[in-house]
């Protein structure tokens, strides 16, 4: 039975003809009835997320507050921000799973950057190098000794993540100025969350840079077919280390958010993060395989998880349920993806 | 190879006591368009059915019909004369019915036996399911030894010869009892020599009175292994005959429905200077001491067998594997060429063999493809100018008539020329002036091959150098003017493709000089 299913044809060359009748096909016979289709798949990420907002408005008087929903924005963010490096990698067809031990490290070096006295931008510029200097770390061991990213990864996660127990000797670092707290808990006109803001302001860098530049198409193509991208002259090396580079400088600063939030230095801080952030680009319809993924679609996917946390404290669902919950709603967006690409195979 | 199908024929003749399989008016549409528009397929117990017509005249899906993948609309299927109908794979193999797919299906690191009876192992202890493997590799030689094919049981696959793994999934078909084997294409990534260890396989298939239904875009070949022929054109099956009585220019008259008068539009086209000249290249154990020179207007054909070197000295000369000595000159100039970058600089354009691993980027738009190689071309201060990029690819659908409705659209959704064309595209768009085509036709039907000859003959006229490497001779002596002729990683002879002829192009690809 196997044998025989494994020797589906899918892309026998007939049966690309075939295909592309099909599609064309589709769109003859019924053009408004597929486009509605199309349209409702494509915003199906987003449909959820209105839909959950909406039932959560009316599931709880305690949701649609100010304090909740600034505080809902404000852990996103964190996430977040790592998401929209973790889709440039993941485009790419890479996988970051040392971000989470990064987020750490970089908080506790840059914390006792401002425990040293340091300027608070000072300390956020060293974090945010750190970051970088470990994303082109990482970058430099899957391209150069040419270790599979998932493999590389779970290797400087660990080596991250001892490093920074090391450095804090497991404590601590607390002693940070006020001024500090600006950064995760301060808002802009009263209002607008720093954080977010700072996700806004990266949201539409990340997407700049996926759409309109060399970098971001090349992301695309070596994520879809890394030979071809080198037979096309695309200095591959190169650009991994950078997408790596890049996603890790957004970590950095997304580890120094997080420290702000908690005013101190944890050098446990973000332990299980990279599942989350990974979560969040494959609900918005990344693809570990690579060559696919959004920003829209990583921050809807990053939001669907933290209104379903936020939603499941509210309505007092205990927190071992929720882990089940967002277990299989993973399963089941990466489900419904496949499900539209077959189809469209 | 011909003394021996003598015998089978005769047996063949034996058994043609009933028919075998018999599809009748098969229809089949996707989404209001018509696939296949009533189609007929009868095969005898124990022939070589050839079954061809163009990409899209309903082949794949007709078996794909047949072995039980996807459902028919209407139509019968007999099968021995009883009316079946096939919803699984599983189905149609119970029957007896098996498929050899062109992208082999087998487990790479598991040995030649553990193939052949994959699925199927003989147990030790059934209950709780331990494979005897003593008796696996027993049974396996066994098979192999009775047919005296070229292959030993404990081999892993990885490690063999294309021409070996459809031979490891010909010993499967007759390891699970088999009544008819359907192979896509099996010929179309090995050499002569291996095709012709193949058809002695599949002599071996019809002697045991294994039937086979023998898809191919190569029609001599039919010639050698068919005994008759359905040709299908638009869905449609268009002549059913005896495969001797079958002309080629019948032949391919039925599957494009009209005279291919012109196959090789060869035109002459004056040769203007040097371009590319390659003196004493060598890569340790693959190439030795390659020279030759290329220039202007001119086509010049690489033939030799699998393993010749031919994939290996493109390879060498684009800068994706190194080169341990010898020297390259662009237009007279010593280039140093150490990446596929340096090469694109330099006016070089690689259009590989196989297009979906190495060619294109599949989840991508044909936009993108096209653009894929000279981003630098329409970025302007880092910022790419989606505009002018989508413009630049319209044109290019245009003039290189890329059939797709739209420029957005995947590759994947393209047909093998037209994916091909945008592979052309996106070199001409990189302003390439040297082209290196590594079998440009493979896999390609015989409408389209022509179109994609004219496209060479196109690209030779306006001054661009092409280096043609091809298995097929009559498609160099057609489209080249020189042949260089390869074997063991040396260049063993060079010809002039009007003075020269099959037989002696093979003499020196087999013996050497």
């Amino acid at each position: 039975m196997q044998r025989s299913e494994r020797r589906l044809p899918d892309e026998s060359r007939d049966g690309q003809i075939l295909v592309s009748g099909l599609t064309v096909a589709v769109q003859e016979s019924a053009p408004g009835k597929a486009k509605l289709r199309d349209l409702i798949e494509n915003l199906l990420p987003f449909l959820s997320l209105i839909i959950l907002f909406i039932a959560l408005c009316l599931l709880s008087p305690y949701f649609f507050t100010v304090k909740n929903l600034s505080s809902v924005a404000r852990q996103t963010a964190v996430i977040n921000i790592i998401a929209l490096g973790m889709t440039l990698i993941m485009v790419s067809g890479g996988i970051d799973l040392s971000v989470g031990a990064m987020l750490a490290f970089c908080g506790i070096i840059g914390t006792m950057c401002l425990q040293a006295g340091l300027p608070v931008v000072v300390s956020i510029l060293i974090a945010v190098l750190v970051g970088m200097g470990w994303g082109a770390i990482n970058g430099l061991i899957t391209t150069k000794l040419k270790i599979t990213p998932f493999i590389a990864t779970l290797g400087t996660l660990g080596v991250i993540r001892g490093l920074t127990l090391i450095i804090s000797n497991g404590m601590p670092v607390v002693n940070v100025p006020k001024s500090f707290g600006y950064l995760g808990d301060g808002t802009l006109l009263g209002v607008i969350p720093v954080p977010v803001l700072l996700l806004v302001a990266l949201a539409l860098l990340v997407h700049y840079i996926l759409k309109y530049t060399r970098l971001g198409r090349y992301a695309y193509a070596i994520g879809s077919n890394m030979d071809a991208a080198r037979y096309a002259g695309i200095n591959i090396g190169g650009y991994m280390v950078a997408i790596y580079a890049l996603a890790g400088a957004m970590t950095g600063l997304a580890g120094m958010i997080e420290s702000s939030r908690l005013m101190t230095g944890q050098p446990t801080a973000g332990e299980g993060y990279e599942l989350k952030v990974i979560a969040a680009v494959v609900i918005g319809g990344g693809s570990l395989k690579g060559g696919e993924g959004t920003v829209l679609g990583t921050i809807i996917g990053a939001f669907i998880m933290s209104l379903l946390s936020n939603g499941s404290n509210l309505l007092g669902i205990s927190p071992f349920f929720q882990q089940v919950l967002i277990g299989s709603v993973i399963i089941l967006a990466v489900a419904l993806d496949e499900y539209r690409r077959r189809r469209l195979l | 190879m011909r003394e021996k199908s003598g015998d089978s024929l005769l047996f063949t003749h034996y058994l043609k006591i009933s028919m075998l399989l018999e599809m009748r008016n098969i229809v089949k549409s996707f989404g209001g368009v018509a696939v296949l528009k009533g189609a007929c397929l009868c095969v005898n117990g124990g022939e070589v059915h050839a079954l061809v017509g163009e990409n899209g005249a309903g082949k794949s899906t007709l078996m794909k019909i047949l072995t039980g993948i996807i459902p028919q609309d209407s139509g019968g299927i007999y099968w021995q004369g009883q009316p079946v109908r096939f919803n699984t794979p599983r189905e149609s193999q119970r029957h007896g019915i098996s498929m050899i797919f062109q992208e082999l299906n087998l487990a790479s690191h598991l040995s030649v036996g553990e193939n052949i009876f994959l699925g199927n192992e003989p147990l030790k202890y059934s209950a709780i399911g331990v494979i005897d493997r003593k008796s696996l590799v027993r049974q396996a030689q066994t098979l192999i030894q009775m047919h005296n094919f070229p292959l030993q049981a404990e081999a892993i696959v990885r490690n063999l010869s294309p021409a070996q793994k459809q031979i490891v999934e010909i010993c499967r078909a007759l390891a699970s009892a088999s009544k008819l084997v359907i192979m896509d294409e099996p010929t179309s990534s090995l050499s002569d020599k291996e095709a012709r260890e193949l058809f002695r396989a599949i002599g071996q298939l019809k002697q045991r009175g294994v039937a086979v239904i023998y898809i191919s875009h190569r029609l001599e070949e039919l010639y050698q292994v068919g005994d008759r022929i359905t040709i299908m054109r638009d869905g449609e099956t268009v002549y059913t005959g005896d495969m001797r009585e079958t002309r080629v220019d019948e032949i391919i008259r039925y599957m494009v429905g009209r005279e291919l008068r012109q196959f090789f539009p060869k035109e002459e086209v004056s040769v203007g200077e040097e371009s590319l000249r390659v003196e004493g290249l060598c890569r340790k154990g693959v190439l030795n001491d390659i020279s030759f020179t290329l220039r202007r207007g001119e086509i010049v054909g690489i033939a030799g067998l699998v393993g010749a070197g031919r994939t290996e000295l493109a390879q060498a000369i684009f800068g994706i594997d190194s080169i341990d000595s010898g020297k390259i000159f662009i237009d007279g100039k010593e280039r140093a060429i150490n990446s596929p970058r340096d090469a694109i600089a330099a006016g070089l354009a690689l259009v590989t063999e196989d297009r979906k691993s190495t060619g294109l980027a599949l989840t991508l738009s044909v936009n993108h493809n096209i653009t894929l190689a000279s981003l630098s071309r329409i970025a302007s201060l880092g910022r790419l100018n989606l505009r002018r990029e989508q413009s630049i690819s319209k044109s290019f659908v245009e003039k290189l008539e890329i059939k797709t409705s739209s420029i957005h659209k995947k590759v994947f959704q393209l047909s093998g020329g037209n994916q091909q064309k945008t592979i052309l595209a996106k070199w001409l768009f990189a302003q390439a002036r040297i082209f290196l085509f590594d079998e440009p036709t493979r896999g390609i039907d015989v409408g389209t091959k022509v179109e994609v000859f004219r496209l060479m003959i196109d690209l030779a006229k306006q001054g661009a150098s092409i280096l043609m490497i091809s298995s097929d001779l009559p498609e160099l002596l057609g489209m080249c003017d020189r042949i260089l002729v390869m074997k063991d990683g040396r260049i063993t002879k060079e010809l002039i493709a009007s003075h020269t002829d099959q037989e002696e192009v093979l003499r020196y690809a087999t013996v050497g000089a």
